[in-house]
């Protein structure tokens, strides 16, 4: 799959966002006033930030209203939907805390299951398609959560979860990659189950439809990412969970805190890339790609 | 609405037989041609005269080579679109609701008007029938050309799809496949027509008909009369002088 640089800000960013949202939803930091609105300010940031970054990957965004009505089989709508849901729920929460000190424990929980949520329905955006094997699979929900959850108690400074999430959260992307990596073979997809030709013998593909490139070839055909796969694989677990492992044991400092967590976020952008980069669409099978 | 519906009154869609398809891409011109000048946004070429050239296309046709354990290599002509699947993912993934399958006769469109050109459906196709035009930012794909096979204004003749009208070796059959006796179903059931990709669930419409088996012939050869014998057996005098004769210069080989 194509890496398009929108897509990828767009789910990390805002994956951080919701995931700081959480946090701050279930009163961790329970901070209020100034504070508070420096907290919340980063999180909408994040959060809207990251949406924002996804418009730039329509072609209309001038209709992304419509966008918020098929939520009965879309996944895409329904995260639209929990994503105004939880901003809105969230800013009459930080209202509250910023502006009159109080912490309605009620409305943050909703909002913080609404931000989870959020997170959730990003993720199944991808895990629910069939063409894409390695997406398709139980760990890339838990991957996404996980990955947002560890940023979202990084940012809150929430530092008694962080170190556990951190190796929970490297455990679940070592699997997701691991497992990934068998999941085209699994599918049962192949140049003979495309053409229907297995019967006869071995399918080669002989002469591509035209002999320049085409909108299916630029989006779901891209061969870089694999080629460098192991040592981005390693750079994004040194950089995104070795790294502030390492910052967080030392002793506590705010500069320590702040390089953990630009570790974590460029780690978290090469998983990203990789998740993009590294996925199999099974279009590519007809040109004789993957 | 982009839930499918359970049923279809009629399933339309396209027979494509593998075993008489040349691959002369006349159906991927009559495509482009038809569906740029009619129903929805054209479909646009990018760089058409350059380096580069790349274009939106509903139909596109592959080639394969297909080698068999023994004997010559098979060159297969694999023409593509969109199968008007009964249990079409791309339109279930549309946030909008641009994404349809018609309950009538089953074809997938797009309402170009409320597509916001996300892609998500490209992704969630397996055959790639589904390409964003570069120009008009909103998704495209065939429409079994919707605006020929109801028009009236048309001849009898010309109310089926360009590709199919098109075809100038019979390779391309229109019809309703819910129907088990029109003749598109007939040709599926005794040609044995299979679907692309089962293993993605998609129940397509569209049937593929298999290249027929290659016919052998016995070996017989009419100018063997008149080729140089082969005495391999002789023995005795007779083999002495065989030898003897062959080793002098200016023999048959």
């Amino acid at each position: 799959m194509h890496p398009a640089p929108s897509i990828i800000l767009f789910t990390t960013l805002s994956g951080l966002g919701f995931g700081l949202l959480t946090f701050l939803g279930l009163g961790m930091p329970g901070s209020t006033g100034f504070t508070a609105f420096v907290f919340f300010t980063i999180a909408y940031l994040l959060a809207v930030g990251g949406l924002l970054f996804s418009t730039f990957h329509l072609g209309h965004p001038e209709r992304a209203l419509k966008a918020f009505s098929q939520w009965r089989s879309s996944w895409l709508s329904r995260e639209g939907i929990c994503a105004v849901a939880a901003l809105v729920i969230m800013a009459i929460y930080g209202i509250g805390r910023v502006f009159f000190a109080q912490h309605w424990g009620l409305i943050g929980g909703i909002g913080a299951i609404l931000s989870l949520l959020t997170v959730f329905t990003t993720s199944m955006i991808y895990a629910q398609l069939k063409t894409v094997p390695r997406w398709h699979m139980p760990l890339t929900s838990p991957l996404f959560m996980a990955l947002s959850i560890t940023g979202g108690a990084l940012l809150a400074g929430q530092v008694q979860f962080v170190i556990p999430l951190l190796i929970l959260s490297a455990v679940i992307q070592v699997a997701y990659w691991v497992v990934g990596d068998s999941r085209l073979a699994q599918s049962g997809s192949t140049m003979e189950s495309a053409t229907g030709l297995g019967h006869i013998g071995k399918v080669k593909a002989f002469e591509p439809p035209h002999t320049g490139t085409n909108y299916l070839m630029r989006e779901f055909i891209h061969v870089v990412g694999r080629k460098h796969a192991t040592k981005l694989r390693a750079i994004a677990l040194v950089l995104g969970f070795a790294l502030p492992l390492i910052f967080l044991t030392l002793p506590f400092g705010h500069i320590f805190a702040l390089l953990a967590v630009l570790c974590h976020v460029a780690g978290i952008l090469t998983s990203r890339w990789l998740f993009f980069a590294q996925a199999e669409h099974v279009v590519g099978l007809y040109y004789g790609k993957r | 609405m982009t839930t499918l519906p359970a049923s279809t009154q009629k399933k339309l869609g396209l027979v494509i037989d593998l075993d008489t398809c040349v691959g002369c891409h006349a159906c991927v011109v009559s495509c482009k041609g038809w569906n740029t000048e009619n129903y929805g946004a054209p479909l646009s070429d990018q760089n058409p005269y350059g380096g580069d050239p790349s274009g939106t296309f509903l139909n596109r046709v592959h080639s394969f080579e297909v080698q068999p354990d023994e004997g010559a290599a098979q060159l297969i002509h694999f023409p593509k679109s969109c199968l008007h699947c009964e249990d079409a993912p791309c339109v279930t993934v549309c946030p909008t609701g641009a994404s349809y399958k018609r309950v009538e006769d089953g074809i997938v469109l797009v309402n170009e008007q409320d597509c916001i050109g996300c892609g998500l459906c490209a992704w969630a196709c397996p055959y790639g029938a589904r390409e964003m035009d570069a120009a008009e930012k909103v998704m495209k794909k065939c429409t079994l050309c919707v605006d020929r096979i109801y028009n009236e204004n048309l001849p009898e003749e010309d109310r089926q799809p360009a590709c199919v009208r098109t075809c100038p070796s019979g390779a391309r059959h229109f019809g309703d496949l819910a129907d088990e006796t029109s003749d598109v179903s007939i040709l599926v059931a005794e040609r044995g027509g299979f679907d692309l990709m089962p293993e993605q669930g998609t129940k397509p419409v569209n049937k593929y008909l298999p290249p027929r088996p290659k016919d052998t012939m016995e070996e017989f050869d009419i100018l063997a009369p008149y080729l140089e014998p082969v005495a391999k057996d002789a023995g005795g005098f007779l083999g002495w002088l065989d030898k003897a004769l062959d080793a002098l210069p200016g023999g048959a080989k």
